[in-house]
């Protein structure tokens, strides 16, 4: 215990990059997941193909190959980025075509009705789309988001490979430096645990008060 | 720089005998995950609230706290208290328990989805309970598992990488050492990235396949 008092300032500069990190990657991963999501439901063939396309590779490459690929490879097209940044780019793309088949089957899932109450209504596309059938669709979306996003903060350990020093990194680095194992790394699994709840606990309560309003008792 | 298809076809066949391994890999930890699930779905449904809620809280913990760390900790803490595995093995029994967890959830649905009915005719028809789990339950729980185990082992396959920071020799790591050998790094993540991705295609198509006959 004495260990991981010593290296609090460790293991939470780590704990500050893994937060920061998910964050990002989760604003990036939700934007993807949004825009692609939606393309696969265009009425033009190209955008659902690009759509497609996009989500079959990211989804269909380990996310470690495509972190790899983002830090070795770029450089050689005279791309250099930091490895936080790809990082972030590569967990947000990866997990946004993930996300893109939530939104897709969370908009897909809102009754035709609505879209044709809101034509007879004489909306717009645009604004059938986002005053009536996003707003439907999002309750529908928020329990497997808050499961993606445990999953992407679970991916994040992955960027200690490409030297970001995130908490997985830094249970490395104590267990080299002070050649402990089990406290290091128990800490750090502690760690993402309790971001874990945090993230859970946040989304439980968006989850209610997504829920305030809706018509939908037996939605969960 | 541009891709140079000399090079990337001279390493070709050293990816594909590592991808062997990769392979190799996500079944047995597969299976493992199988084995493990089982237990741990029985242990959900244990008499005993303690046990219940001790795996309960077991899974959900496991399920939110990355496979990279739980790896390191096999790895690193394992061997001091005596117990020293082949990386590879270390490395299965990682991931294999780590999708035990969801996989336990999933034995779970599949058989809460079988009706009570079922359960209740079976006792009226005077089966005995090892009867009925074989002979009604399982044979109307287990289909529709199927093709969300085959994705889980889809998901696997994908995890695989992360063995490669346990120095286990797959496809990503050879892939790595060739890379690192001769600083080319273009060909050889590239080529890896395909396989994955024509893999992975041709396993979800296969899932779509069984999913449409189990449907019918």
């Amino acid at each position: 215990m004495s260990l991981i008092y010593e290296a609090r300032w460790v293991l939470l500069e780590g704990a500050l990059n893994t937060i920061i990190i998910t964050l990002a990657a989760s604003l990036l991963a939700g934007a993807m997941a949004f825009s692609a999501g939606l393309a696969r439901l265009s009425s033009i063939a190209a955008v659902r193909c690009i759509a497609l396309v996009y989500i079959e590779v990211f989804r269909g490459v380990a996310l470690l190959v495509q972190l790899f690929w983002m830090f070795f490879v770029l450089p050689f097209f005279d791309i250099h980025l930091e490895p936080i940044t790809t990082a972030i780019l590569a967990i947000g793309l990866c997990n946004g075509a993930y996300g893109a088949e939530i939104v897709r089957s969370a908009i897909s899932a809102v009754p035709r009705g609505q879209r044709e109450a809101a034509c007879a209504l004489n909306y717009t596309r645009l604004q059938t789309l986002w005053r009536i059938v996003v707003p439907q669709a999002i309750p529908m979306m928020l329990p497997p988001f808050g499961n993606l996003m445990i999953e992407l903060l679970k991916v994040t350990a992955l960027v200690s490979l490409i030297t970001v020093h995130d908490l997985s990194f830094q249970a490395l680095t104590l267990q080299q430096t002070t050649m402990q194992t089990a406290a290091p790394f128990t800490a750090v699994l502690v760690g993402y645990f309790l971001i874990a709840l945090v993230i859970t606990g946040i989304f439980r309560l968006a989850e209610r008060r997504a829920g305030v309003g809706l018509d939908r008792g037996g939605l969960r | 720089m541009p891709f140079d298809f000399e090079f990337a076809k001279s390493i070709l066949p050293h990816l594909l005998e590592a991808s062997v391994i990769t392979i190799a890999a996500t079944f047995v930890s597969f299976a493992i995950a199988l084995v493990i699930g089982l237990f741990l779905a029985l242990g959900l449904r244990s008499r005993f609230a303690l046990v219940r809620r001790g795996i309960w809280g077991a899974t959900q913990f496991i399920r939110s706290t990355p496979l990279l760390v739980q790896l390191y900790f096999l790895f690193f803490v394992l061997p001091e208290i005596g117990i020293t595995m082949p990386p590879f093995l270390t490395g299965v029994i990682g991931l294999g328990a780590h999708y035990s967890c969801y996989i336990a959830e999933v034995y779970r649905a599949g058989l809460e989805s079988v009706p009570k009915g079922q359960w209740e005719a079976a006792v009226a028809l005077n089966y005995g309970r090892s009867r009925a789990m074989t002979e009604i339950i399982l044979p109307q729980a287990i289909p529709p598992m199927i093709p969300v185990l085959a994705n889980y082992m889809i998901t696997m396959f994908k995890d695989t990488p992360v063995m490669a920071s346990i120095t286990v020799i797959e496809l990503m790591q050879t892939a790595n050492i060739i890379a690192s050998e001769r600083f080319l790094y273009v060909e050889p993540m590239t080529l890896v990235g395909l396989i994955f991705l024509a893999l992975s295609l041709v396993a979800s198509f296969g899932v779509r396949l069984i999913e449409g006959r189990l449907v019918r």
